[in-house]
C-alpha cells in the first residue's frame, strides 16, 4: 500500500506531469432543449488528458459518458446546450464555429467507436473510405493516399491489406473492422483519441488482441487517449487516470490503480463490489440497491444518496468534488480508500 | 448418496447444412446444480441450449430429461415436458410481450400447462412477484414500463411459473449494467436454493460464470474441449484454449494479457485434427492429423488435447 501523507495538488496526479496538456474540460455541462425546457444531461465534468496518456470515462449507461464525449468531438444532438469550456493542444475549440471546428478535429481527434458496422459506410469501399479522410485532411493525392491507407491497415495487423481496401466492411469479422476503425483514427496524425466502448462489442479473446493494438499506437504515436467503458477492470489494466460519472455528474477522478483499488465514493465501491472477482468464492454479491435515477428525475443534493448505505440529512445538499485520501470525490461521506 | 440425475446429453449433434454448429456435445446435470456452458461467439453454446430444449432439433444425440428421452416425444408430449423446463433469454426487452400485463404474462404458462383454477393462478403470479422482489402493483403494468433488471425479473418469475424442475438460462445478465447484473445473480441463486432447481447456464463472461455454475463446460468451435468442476477449471485449466480465454479476461495487468493469435474459424470450414490448432501457441503436427480424445484428467475434469498424452510439443 503506498501513502502519500500529504495530498498531491490535482495537477500532479498525472504520471507524466512534464508531458503538454492536449485535452482540458473545464466545467462542461450539457442539456437538451426541448418542448418544456431545459433538461440537463451532464453536470460540471471537468478533467485533463495529457500526451501519451489513457484517461478513462466510467460509468453505467444513462450516466453521461457518451454524450460527454460527443460535446467534445463537436458532434452532440442539434438540441443541446453546452457550458463549459473545452480545449485541445491549448486552443479553445468550445467556441469554434462548426466549420473550424470540423477542420480542426479531423485532423487532431481520432474517433472509435463502440459498433464499427454502423460507425463506417457499408456501402463504400474500406479503401474509398479511408483515401478519402486522408485526402481531405492531409491534402495527399490519390495515390498517395492510397499507399498510406495501405500502411496503416498493414500496420494495425491486417493482413492483404491492398485486398483489403477494395473489399467493404460487411465483409469483415468485428475485430478486423475494430483494426479498421483503428486505422482510419491515426490516418491524419492526430493527438487524440476518443475510444467510445471500443472492445464491448468483441469476445474476450479478440477484445485482449485489440486493447493490445491500442496501446501498441498510443506508445507508438504518443497519443492522448479518453477511453469510455463501463468495465473497471479494463481500466486498471489500460488507463492512467479514471473519471467516474454517475447521474451527469463526475463523482471520483484519480488515478486509475486508486480510483479500481481504493475508491473514495461509495458508487465507485459499489461499481467493484457488484461484479463477481476471480477466485474470490463469494456465494453473495454485493448489489447496489435501485437503479440509476432516469435524466430528468435527479434527486436534488447528492444524486447517488437514494441508493447510497451511507447517506444521511447532509446528502440533501450537493457536495462539491474534493479532495478526499488519493482521490477526488463528490460525496460528504466518503470511504477511507479500503482495500 | 447417490444424486438425481436431471438432464443428461450424449453425443449431441447440430448441422444447419454444411455448418457443423454443435459437434458430439455431452454433459450430464445432477438436481439442483448448475452447469455452465461458456465460450466466444459462435462456439455453439447458445444452439446447444436450444437443442436442449428441443426448441431446434439435434441431427443426432440423446437427450435425457427426468430419466426420459426427449428425442422420441411426439410433440404433444414435449409439450407437456416442457412445463418441467423453463428459459430466460438475454434480452428483457425482446423477450416479454410488449402487449401482455405482467399479470398475463405470469398467468399464461399456467393456463397453457392447465395448472391450477383462475384463481390459483393469479395467486401464483402475485407470490411469483414476491419472489422475484417486484411491488404487487407490477401486476397491472406492461414490460415498457420497467427497467432492463426489472424485466429479467419478470422474465425470471415468468420461468418460475410452472414450477419447472430446470431452467435454461442464455446470457441473462449480459445486457444488464453492473450494479443491476448483481441483484439479478443474487436473485437467481436464491431462487436456486429455495427450490432446488436445476440450471444450463450460458454465458461469455468468465466471472458471471465462476459465480453461478457448480460444473463447467468449454465450447469452442461446437465441441466443448475441457469440462468439469469450477474450481478445478479455474484454478487448473488443462485445455489451452481455456488458459488462453480465462488469460485474455480483463483484470489482470495488460502485460499478462495472452495474445491468442487470429480469430475463431469459420463453422464452415472447421479445421481438421484439432479444431483450436490455428489458433493455439502449442500446435504441433499430430494437432493437424489427428483429432485429440477427451481425456481423463482426474477429479471430474475432462480435456481433449495432445499436449496432454504426454506427447511432448516440439
Amino acid at each position: 500500500m503506498s501513502a502519500h501523507l500529504t495530498p498531491l495538488p490535482a495537477d500532479h496526479l498525472s504520471p507524466v506531469p512534464q508531458a503538454p496538456t492536449v485535452l482540458d474540460v473545464d466545467n462542461l455541462s450539457l442539456s437538451l432543449r426541448n418542448a418544456d425546457g431545459l433538461l440537463p444531461i451532464v453536470t460540471d465534468v471537468s478533467f485533463s488528458i495529457r500526451q501519451g496518456e489513457a484517461v478513462a470515462l466510467v460509468g453505467e449507461s444513462g450516466c453521461g459518458k457518451s454524450i460527454t464525449a460527443s460535446a467534445i468531438m463537436g458532434i452532440a444532438p442539434e438540441n443541446a446546450v453546452i457550458g463549459g469550456t473545452i480545449t485541445l493542444n491549448g486552443k479553445v475549440i468550445s467556441s469554434l464555429s462548426p466549420r473550424d471546428r470540423r477542420r480542426l478535429c479531423g485532423r487532431h481527434m481520432g474517433f472509435i467507436f463502440q459498433e464499427p458496422m454502423t460507425a463506417l459506410h457499408p456501402t463504400l469501399s474500406i479503401g474509398r473510405q479511408m483515401t478519402d479522410t486522408l485526402r481531405h485532411n492531409l491534402g495527399l493525392s490519390h495515390a498517395e493516399a492510397t499507399n498510406r491507407a495501405a500502411e496503416l491497415l498493414d500496420r494495425v495487423g491486417i493482413p492483404r491489406a491492398r485486398d483489403i481496401l477494395k473489399g467493404y466492411v460487411h465483409e469483415l469479422s468485428g475485430g478486423m473492422r475494430q483494426r479498421v476503425m483503428i486505422a482510419l483514427a491515426i490516418s491524419c496524425g492526430p493527438s487524440l483519441i476518443i475510444a467510445d466502448e471500443p472492445t464491448t462489442a468483441l469476445d474476450v479473446t479478440i477484445q485482449a488482441q485489440v486493447l493490445d493494438l491500442l496501446e501498441d499506437m498510443r506508445r507508438e504515436f504518443n497519443l492522448a487517449m479518453l477511453f469510455i467503458t463501463h468495465d473497471l477492470e479494463v481500466v486498471g489494466d489500460f488507463c492512467e487516470k479514471a473519471v467516474v460519472m454517475y447521474a451527469g455528474d463526475v463523482v471520483e477522478r484519480g488515478l486509475s490503480a486508486d480510483v479500481v483499488n481504493a475508491p473514495t465514493h461509495p458508487y465507485a465501491r459499489g461499481l467493484i463490489d457488484a461484479v463477481p472477482a476471480h477466485d474470490d468464492g463469494r456465494t453473495r454479491l454485493t448489489p447496489i440497491l435501485g437503479t440509476v435515477p432516469p435524466v430528468g428525475q435527479w434527486p436534488e443534493g447528492c444524486r447517488f444518496a437514494p441508493r447510497c448505505t451511507r447517506a444521511d440529512a447532509q446528502c440533501q445538499t450537493r457536495p462539491a468534488l474534493e479532495r478526499h485520501g488519493q482521490t477526488d470525490a463528490r460525496c460528504w461521506h466518503p470511504l477511507e480508500g479500503i482495500q | 448418496m447417490t444424486t438425481q440425475t436431471v438432464l443428461s446429453v450424449e453425443g449431441l449433434s447440430k448441422s444447419f447444412r454444411a455448418v457443423k454448429a454443435v459437434r458430439d456435445v455431452s454433459f450430464t446435470i445432477p438436481k439442483g446444480k448448475t452447469f455452465g456452458l461458456v465460450g466466444e461467439s459462435g462456439s455453439g453454446k447458445s444452439t446447444t441450449a436450444r437443442l436442449v430444449l428441443r426448441l431446434v432439433e439435434p441431427t443426432s444425440g440423446a437427450i435425457s430429461f427426468r430419466g426420459r428421452n426427449l428425442a422420441g416425444l411426439s410433440a404433444r408430449d414435449l409439450r407437456a415436458e416442457r412445463r418441467h423446463m423453463q428459459m430466460i433469454f438475454q434480452d428483457p426487452f425482446g423477450s416479454l410481450n410488449p402487449r401482455m400485463s405482467v399479470r398475463d404474462t405470469l398467468v399464461e404458462p399456467q393456463l397453457v400447462h392447465g395448472i391450477g383454477t383462475p384463481a390459483e393462478q393469479l395467486k401464483t403470479a402475485e407470490r411469483l412477484l414476491a419472489e422475484v422482489s417486484m411491488p404487487r402493483t407490477a401486476l397491472d403494468r406492461y414490460p415498457h414500463e420497467f427497467s432492463g433488471g426489472q424485466r429479467q425479473r419478470i422474465a425470471i418469475a415468468r420461468a418460475l411459473a410452472t414450477n419447472p424442475e430446470m431452467i435454461v438460462a442464455d446470457e441473462p445478465v449480459s445486457a444488464l449494467d453492473v450494479s443491476v447484473q448483481a441483484q439479478v445473480l443474487n436473485l437467481m441463486r436464491d431462487l436456486q436454493d429455495r427450490h432446488g432447481t436445476t440450471m444450463l447456464f450460458i454465458s461469455h463472461d468468465l466471472r458471471v460464470v465462476q459465480f453461478m455454475c457448480d460444473e463447467i463446460g468449454v465450447m469452442y468451435l461446437g465441441e466443448i474441449v475441457e469440462q468439469g468442476p469450477r474450481d478445478r477449471i479455474y484454478g487448473a485449466p488443462a485445455h489451452p484454449y481455456t488458459q488462453a480465454l480465462l488469460a485474455s479476461a480483463p483484470g489482470k495487468g495488460s502485460g499478462q494479457r495472452a495474445r491468442l493469435k487470429g480469430e475463431i474459424p469459420s463453422a464452415h470450414a472447421v479445421p481438421s485434427g484439432c479444431a483450436f490448432r490455428t489458433r493455439c501457441p502449442h500446435a504441433f503436427a499430430r494437432c493437424t492429423t489427428e483429432k485429440p480424445v477427451m481425456r481423463d484428467m482426474g477429479g471430474g475434469q475432462k480435456a481433449a488435447c495432445h499436449l496432454l498424452d504426454g506427447t511432448p510439443a516440439a
